[in-house]
């Protein structure tokens, strides 16, 4: 009996009924024996030091365990190193509770624990600090002087500064017949993810401590936290079964988990962090930045000269870089350019990584710009991609190891109608609407990284694949169990997949939409040791009908192996297992993308962005009406988790274009709408329809199963096609994102 | 959040009592309002006085006069919903389901919406100079972010605004506010409920510390032919206005024999111009003569850093939302604006 291959069905997530229904427990539900509760106190000023702390009040209030500041807390770990997890950039690690210093508005400055939760968020608006105030900046369009070039570390091999120039850029620009120079600017946002940061740390005793945490990473925040508070590694497990989603905010251990392990050491007691929404905008961000560039075509539309400069927010004690004023040279083939990135400190939190981080701050300059040019050329903005369409990466001159994004471009603008575009902005109409036509394009890495597998075929003659790796609401858990099931011949029921714990083996953060390739190729690598491992077992049996077979002639189907030509000379897994004398039988294997043979390649995914906005004559008011994403990203493995990520970061391209923003009151030097109800994310009315399509992508080259990872390839485009689209309906070019309706009242 | 005590009244006078003997205590009707106020360390009960039993303040009733009266702890959900309403006031209703989310209308009481505090991002940030919640500590948003404050009637003091959806129509609709209070029971009509803010912007409205909202009531008229609440704000759904404008006509043919225009987003208070509404009356509904009331209302507007646009904007959504009253049928759900 065949069986059809999970990979390619459109399964719904496992783990659905658990999450609709509330009995998916995150860090915040383990409600385990005598839990006491932490509370943050967080400063109120934004750059100084605390010169007087006065916990009497809150300690006097019945419940209230122990306050801890800088003054009172244990020590720890000596040096800076200690403190730095795998996603930290060259810097010192803020360290809470370290010092008496302020670096941002918002700092945590102090844990109130209690009994209960309430007693101790009350006893912490009682905490008194007096504080020595220092003049302090926020803005990078205002410190532009304050401009320099990032310092170098670990995290620079993942994020490099910008290539050397090539040509003679100042020449082929000033020589050009046609270029565009423009300026765009973004404000910070924050991730906001549905659930909060919490921690729930248990204390074991003996120096152990059980810590649900949520992470995008259980390995990175077990060594953060056995680092810096001595422990052993073993004695230290992280885990988180279920996220709520983090986008990035989870990557680096966040505050919350170092206070409640903190306090669980010091009382010898369970403790749990929880943060209040409020609390969420004093964690990391996407960084404000100001990009300037300056492309140029030849009388054809192609390019010739490209300067992108980008000057981006980092704080005043880490350099935090992203990749973004080189992005246009891996799209389009230019001889001459210069590309710069600088970073300015300011004294707000250390930002980091944001869905698509770097790729969508530079793609809607960049592709905004293109339309710009497209415009001063008179062709079509998609006829001028086409113009600039690399076969080979322009960067490096390397093939791509697959780019179907041509047929991005094709089956998206039919889906769309882009041919019914008339280009004279204003021209096209709906009623009393303005009704405009946008397109860009889409870029974003392939990644993939180390990843360990265990494979066992458990006594019950089921497939156990273990790994630390996180599922953050992407589907990675549904995706796994789909891979595993057909390279080992299962059924989905037979496939158990054990992830979000730090006991199990390697896996990288949860980031840069590489699971797929990272874990699932991994999976693919264990998955056949372990083939091969039953094979040799069933070679061993003293009665097997297949002792003789060749590798080639068996097939692993249905929990059997069996003949290929002859399928009912088979033997069931228990059979295996039984022979086994009722023992499990285990792989463990490193899961590696080929440098070597990639070294020759540019792995990368692409997308293309079609949008229609109306825009109200009078009134300004801005609708995406319809948006079409092609996007190509190699195999994919499950349609459904993979279309709910595309859609959901096309919703996110609309957030960003037009409403997402932590606006900075730069005489107070913090946030102002630090909440969900003036931090605006779009509602369901602010969404019409949208759709994706998955461009064919057969990539043979790029790892076992022809992956590449969707996720933030759908927000890329997004912003600047949306910013197009505005332009054709209206004439104005807004630069600034979000866009304000009313910026375009005359 | 600190520690209180909690009593839950049956009847206006009982809930009156109870918390007159405090000094520092608050009714609590939804909730929606004052709990996040709490959690933000910006008022601290010692008694909490829940109203929502007060069986006379739980109906929509019809009045002798041919009003209608909203029992102060009726919904605002309920109250958008009534069949009374939805036909009688359609432009209520309107500016209701316009406001906050389906969630918090389930639990926001009309009583309560008259009671809301500002969103003025200042005035929640306990740390940040506020006239309103500190009298004389300065304001924060004059040279701040100022993009959802008031072009009207605001002071050097406090730049706030009233952001409620619902009372943006009982302000057109000319409704009464009845309370009940330590010194007996009184009636407030609407526009002399809320403030301007002058030098005594912590005073939102003219209740006295202790009254009590029992119901409003709705006089006959209801302009339920030529009616339209246009809402404009930076998404589709759960964002306060920017700008918004209840517009109720009353028309013989093509002229206006009655006009009421209130804006909402723009002031400490919903904010009517009664001569721009007698300027209107006897004219032709067009565009022209709404711009002409327009610039009636907006006279003296001022904006700020980032707020100058809702000068020319609220005169561009008065003339739109009077031409879409001509129009009723173009208040579908969802469609803002529509026309
Ligand atoms: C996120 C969010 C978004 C919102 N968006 C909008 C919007 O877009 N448009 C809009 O119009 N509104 C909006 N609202 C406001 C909402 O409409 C009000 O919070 C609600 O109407 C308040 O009613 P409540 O019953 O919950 O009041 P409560 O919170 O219970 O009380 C508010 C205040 O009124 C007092 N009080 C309540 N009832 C009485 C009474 N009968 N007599 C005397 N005092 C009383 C209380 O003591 C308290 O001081 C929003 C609210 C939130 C939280």
């Amino acid at each position: 009996m065949a069986i059809k291959p999970n990979i390619g069905q459109p399964l719904n997530r496992l783990e659905g009924r658990q999450k609709v229904t509330g009995s998916a427990k995150y860090a915040a539900d383990y409600h385990v024996p005598q839990l006491l509760y932490g509370y943050v106190v967080n400063s109120t000023i934004t750059k100084g030091k605390i010169v007087r702390v006065d916990t009497s009040a809150a300690k006097a209030l019945p419940g209230v365990v122990e306050v801890l500041t800088h003054e009172n807390r244990p020590g720890l770990a000596w040096f800076d190193l200690q403190y730095a997890d795998m996603d930290a950039p060259p810097g010192t690690v803020f360290k809470p509770l370290h010092d008496n210093k302020i670096r941002f508005n918002g700092q945590p400055v102090a844990l109130v624990v209690a009994e209960e939760f309430e007693i101790a968020r009350y006893a912490a608006s009682l905490v008194q600090l007096d504080y020595e105030e220092e003049p302090f900046v926020t803005s990078v369009e205002a410190n532009l002087s304050k401009a320099r070039p990032a310092k170098k570390g670990i995290a620079t091999a993942l994020k490099p500064p910008p290539p050397a120039p090539t040509g003679n850029f100042e020449k082929a620009y000033e020589a050009a017949p046609f270029k565009v120079d423009a300026e765009y600017y973004h404000g910070n946002e924050h991730h906001n993810p549905m659930e909060l940061f919490a921690t729930t740390t248990v204390y074991e005793g003996n120096g152990k401590l059980t810590i649900y945490d949520k992470t995008q990473g259980t390995i990175n925040n077990q060594l953060f936290v056995a680092n810096v508070f001595g422990l052993r590694y073993k004695d230290v497990r992280v885990l988180a079964p279920y996220v709520g989603g983090a986008f990035g905010s989870g990557l680096r251990p966040q505050y919350q988990l170092f206070l409640s392990v903190m306090a669980a050491l010091h009382l010898k007691r369970n403790v749990r962090v929880v943060l209040d929404r409020h609390q969420m905008f004093t964690l990391a961000h996407r960084p404000q930045n100001l990009q300037q560039l300056q492309f140029a075509t030849d009388e054809n539309g192609k390019l010739t000269a490209a300067r992108h400069a980008a000057f981006v927010e980092t704080s005043s004690y880490e350099d935090y870089t992203e990749v973004i004023s080189s992005w246009s040279h891996r799209l389009y083939p230019i001889s001459n350019t210069r590309f710069e990135y600088k970073v300015v400190p300011l004294d707000l939190s250390t930002p980091t990584d944001m869905r698509a981080p770097g790729g969508v701050t530079a793609m809607h300059a960049i592709e905004c710009t293109m339309d710009q040019l497209a415009y001063k050329l008179g062709i079509d903005p998609l006829e001028l991609r086409l113009r600039n369409y690399a076969e080979v990466d322009p960067s490096t001159e390397k093939p791509f190891t697959s780019k179907a994004l041509r047929e991005c471009y094709r089956q998206a603008a039919d889906s769309f109608g882009w041919s019914n575009r008339n280009p004279e902005p204003g021209s096209m109409t709906r009623g009393n609407k303005l009704v405009g036509y946008g397109m860009a394009t889409g870029v974003w890495d392939a990644y993939q990284f180390p990843s360990r597998i265990e494979a066992i075929l458990t006594k019950e003659g089921k497939l156990m694949i273990n790994n630390a790796v996180t599922d953050i609401g992407t589907g990675t858990f549904t995706v796994m169990t789909q891979i595993a099931a057909d390279e080992l011949g299962l059924p989905i029921e037979d496939v158990i997949f054990g992830y979000g714990d730090s006991k199990k083996p390697f896996s990288m953060f949860q980031g840069g939409s590489s699971m797929t390739s990272s874990t699932g190729v991994a999976i693919v690598m264990a998955a056949k040791a372990l083939k091969k491992k039953l094979l040799e077992k069933v070679k061993e049996m003293s009665d097997s009908p297949l002792a003789d077979a060749d590798e080639k002639d068996l097939v692993f189907r249905n929990g059997r192996i069996a003949l290929v030509n002859e399928p009912s000379v088979h033997i069931n897994f228990q059979e295996i297992v039984a022979a086994n004398k009722g023992q499990a039988i285990k792989t463990t294997k490193m899961g590696k993308p080929h440098l070597l043979k990639l070294r020759k390649y540019s792995k990368m995914t692409h997308s293309a962005s079609f949008v229609e906005v109306e825009v109200d004559k009078d009134l300004k008011t801005i609708t995406v009406t319809r948006a079409v994403t092609a996007v190509a990203a190699g195999k994919i493995i499950n349609p459904r988790t993979a279309h709910s990520q595309i859609s959901g970061s096309m919703v996110w391209g609309i957030s960003k274009a037009l409403q997402e923003e932590s606006v900075i009151d730069e005489n107070l030097g913090k946030y102002v709408n630090a909440n969900l109800a003036e931090y605006h994310i779009p509602t369901h009315a602010d969404v019409h329809q949208l759709e994706v399509i998955f461009a064919e992508e057969r990539d043979e080259l790029i790892n076992e199963l022809g992956v590449k990872g969707v996720g933030e390839i759908g927000l890329v485009a997004m912003p600047a096609a949306i910013a197009n689209a505005v332009f054709h309906a209206t004439g104005k070019r807004i630069n600034k994102l979000p866009i304000h309706f009313d910026e375009l009242l005359e | 959040m600190n520690s209180f005590a909690f009593l839950r009244a049956e009847t206006a006078s009982e809930a009156v009592k109870a918390l007159n003997t405090k000094a520092q205590a608050a009714f609590i009707a939804g909730g929606t309002n004052l709990i996040d106020i709490w959690k933000y360390n910006l008022t601290h009960p010692e008694l909490l006085v829940d109203i929502n039993r007060l069986a006379d303040c739980r109906a929509i009733i019809e009045k002798a006069d041919g009003g209608l009266r909203l029992g102060a702890l009726v919904t605002n959900a309920d109250t958008a919903y009534h069949p009374l309403i939805e036909s009688r006031y359609p432009l209520l209703s309107k500016a209701i389901l316009a406001g906050a989310s389906a969630q918090i209308r389930n639990m926001a009481t009309d009583g309560g919406n008259l009671l809301q505090r500002t969103r003025c991002y200042y005035f929640y940030d306990a740390n940040a100079p506020c006239n309103k919640r500190v009298s004389g500590s300065g304001c924060a948003a004059i040279n701040g972010y100022n993009r959802i404050h008031a072009i009207l009637g605001a002071s050097e003091h406090c730049i706030a605004v009233f952001p409620s959806d619902m009372c943006v129509a009982l302000a057109a609709l000319a409704a009464v506010v009845n309370v009940t209070g330590p010194n007996g029971d009184r009636n407030i009509a609407f526009a002399d409920f809320h403030r301007l803010p002058g030098d005594q912007p912590e005073r939102d409205n003219n209740l006295q510390y202790g009254e009590l909202i029992t119901s409003i009531d709705l006089p006959v008229k209801g302009f339920e032919q030529n009616y339209s609440y246009l809402k404009l704000r930076d998404r589709q759904s759960y964002a306060f206005a920017l700008v918004s404008v209840a517009t109720g006509l009353e028309l013989d043919g093509d002229v206006i024999t009655e006009a009421r225009i209130a804006l909402g987003g723009v002031a400490h208070k919903p904010w009517r111009a009664k001569e721009a509404e007698e300027l209107l009356k006897g004219k032709p509904a067009t565009p022209e003569n709404f711009a002409k009331a327009a610039a009636v209302i907006l006279q003296g507007a001022k904006g700020y850093k980032h707020n100058s646009f809702k000068i020319e904007l609220a005169k561009r959504a008065i003339i739109r939302n009077g031409m879409m009253a001509l129009h009723p049928q173009s208040q579908r759900p969802g469609a803002q604006p529509s026309l």
